[in-house]
């Protein structure tokens, strides 16, 4: 149905990926290294913002614990990155494998891990719907929140360090120019297998349930498999994210888990375009750099973001995509 | 469908209760295979109750329900869906998001199965549109393919809705007031949609709209207070005392 000219969506992200894969060698230019870190950052949490994209905006379901699948992600990277160093095999695993600092076994063990507790939490949240299903993902999250603090062996409270960021074939994830590439590369993969799904077999059940579970189920879906789906693919998706996060800040903290940060990501998506999916990368950029740049002049920024926040909620339906690539923008 | 004996639904002393309030008590019906049966009644006579239960969105206390030969009172909406129970809702339900045509593929993708497909583009797949268009075709909305199903006008939201359960390839068809809030032009346009459907498609059919029930209907169950007073053929519920007390002499 795209119209075979030049659209405004095609400009905007057109715009949008030379502007980021341009800004390592422009932000080196100008002697501002800390643009690709901000930059990593960003890229990172718009991964877990798209993750969480999925099934807010594509199957309707609001969750508020997705940092848990974050933190999860980051934990197992934090976790076998210390057993690494100190030498002791992992508590939970038969063997005595004493941890890996390689990332592609840190990253999709990470994946896994989030995926299989995004199965648990997900089989047992999707009993409930509506507040109740809000409420029930927060305290899935909150569970893990503070159990990881009560875990004095990978520092309670203040969480674990990474010596150093994980090994990867032929490049090194210390250099930070590296490592937002790698990012970058994660974040474009991860939007594009996005994009395949949402517009699958499987993608339309998903949206048929946002719009009319009741209908679904009078055609003959049985809608609870492929919400569950659903959810297993976004918390895998946001472990990815939280093992990246925990290479970019090389540190992991149950902080990640708290329910504020699962209510950022959920600002993201909101702020960015709920149902698009390259909506949730503009939200995130919106938000981290609103921090950024507010809270060198004040610690109270959130005064200045929750207007905004109303502003976007109330005018602009789909957010700042919605806004930059107009009604073109409806599938993302 | 071999056996003209052996009816397609086959429901025996249905029981729903709220609080004092018997919605369904003790109901009794038979469809047979190509037939069309009206379930009509005043208000609050139980109709919609009863449709709830067939099609599984309910849990009856009592009795049980028959179809197509298994006893499906324990099974779910999905399953009983799957096994070609269709149904519309007295409330328009449709997918005010998708487009006509993608409300139809909705539904022809239910019967084909395999939902767990991630990659291929299910909006441009044949076996999933090309049956859709021919759906919508059926009950003349070609020309709004492409528009949002939830900016159609009622009547044509009512036909969608009609398509949708059509398109699963059903054996049997529940039917709420399809009519419900049609005009006389509307009405008579989902009354020619339905006729061609007779002996072809077997068809519950609970509605207000006695003409379109005189016009369609095989035979005519009359339920007062969630029990039926009469089975017979159109003509002789019509002559009916009874039913001309209890109902047909109310109305207007």
């Amino acid at each position: 149905m795209d119209k075979p000219v030049v659209t405004r969506k095609a400009l905007v992200l057109g715009l949008g990926l030379v502007l980021l894969l341009a800004l390592p060698p422009i932000a080196l230019a100008m002697d501002e290294g800390f643009f690709i870190s901000l930059f990593s950052r960003i890229l990172i949490y718009a991964l877990a913002a798209v993750s969480l994209d999925l099934i807010l905006g594509y199957a309707g379901m609001a969750s508020l614990g997705h940092g848990a699948f974050l933190g999860v992600g980051a934990y197992v990277v934090g976790i076998l990155a210390f057993h690494l160093s100190d030498g002791s095999p992992l508590p939970f695993l038969p063997g005595a494998w004493a941890g890996t600092a390689s990332a592609l076994i840190a990253w999709t063990a990470a994946i896994l891990v989030s995926a299989l507790f995004a199965l648990v939490i997900g089989a047992l949240s999707q009993r409930t719907s509506g507040v109740y299903f809000i409420m029930i993902t927060l305290a899935f999250a909150q569970m893990l929140y503070f159990f990881f603090i009560s875990l004095s062996t990978y520092g309670g409270q203040d969480g674990v360090n990474l010596e150093q960021r994980n090994t990867f074939p032929l490049l090194d994830l210390g250099d930070d120019t590296s490592f937002y590439y790698v990012c970058l590369g994660l974040l474009l993969g991860f939007v594009f297998l996005c994009k395949r799904l949402v517009n699958s077999r499987f993608g339309m059940v998903m949206r048929g349930c946002k719009q009319n579970e009741t209908r679904m189920r009078a055609l003959g879906f049985a809608t609870y498999r492929y919400k569950l789906m659903c959810f297993v693919i976004a918390g895998a998706g946001a472990g990815l994210a939280g093992a990246l996060a925990a290479n970019q800040s090389e540190f992991v903290s149950p902080g990640l888990m708290h329910w504020t940060r699962s209510g950022e990501i959920m600002i993201m998506v909101i702020l960015g375009g709920m149902g698009t999916l390259f909506g949730p990368i503009l939200g995130a950029a919106a938000l981290l750099l609103m921090e950024d740049v507010l809270a060198s002049y004040t610690e109270h920024w959130m005064i200045i973001l929750g207007p905004v926040l109303i502003f976007v909620v109330l005018f602009a339906r789909r957010g700042i995509y919605g806004f930059l690539a107009g009604p073109g923008g409806r599938d993302g | 469908m071999d056996s003209p004996a052996a009816p397609l639904l086959d429901v025996q002393g249905l029981v729903k209760s709220f609080g004092a309030l018997r919605a369904s008590d003790g109901i009794s019906l038979d469809v047979r295979a190509g037939e069309i049966h009206a379930v009509i009644g005043p208000n609050g006579a139980g109709k919609t109750t009863l449709i709830n239960q067939l099609s599984g969105e309910m849990a009856p206390d009592g009795g049980q329900i028959l179809f197509d030969g298994m006893n499906v009172t324990a099974m779910d909406v999905a399953r009983r869906a799957r096994m070609g129970l269709a149904r519309s809702y007295q409330i328009t339900s449709i997918f005010p998001e998708f487009t006509a045509l993608e409300n139809l593929a909705m539904a022809v993708q239910s019967g084909l199965g395999h939902h767990f497909r991630f990659w291929r583009n299910a909006k441009t797949d044949p076996a999933r549109i090309a049956p859709a268009m021919e759906g919508l075709r059926r009950v003349e909305l070609e020309a709004v393919a492409h528009s949002m199903a939830g900016e159609l006008a009622h009547g044509q939201q009512r036909q969608l809705e009609l398509a949708m359960a059509l398109a699963t390839g059903p054996k049997l068809l529940l039917l709420d007031e399809p009519m419900a809030g049609m005009g006389p032009e509307e009405s008579r346009r989902m009354t020619d949609i339905l006729l061609p459907l007779k002996g072809r498609v077997s068809i519950l059919l609970v509605e207000h709209d006695m003409d379109v029930v005189f016009a369609l209907a095989d035979r005519i169950t009359v339920l007062v207070l969630g029990k039926p007073i009469a089975t017979d053929t159109p003509a002789r519920i019509r002559a009916n005392p009874d039913v001309r007390a209890a109902y047909l002499g109310e109305s207007p």
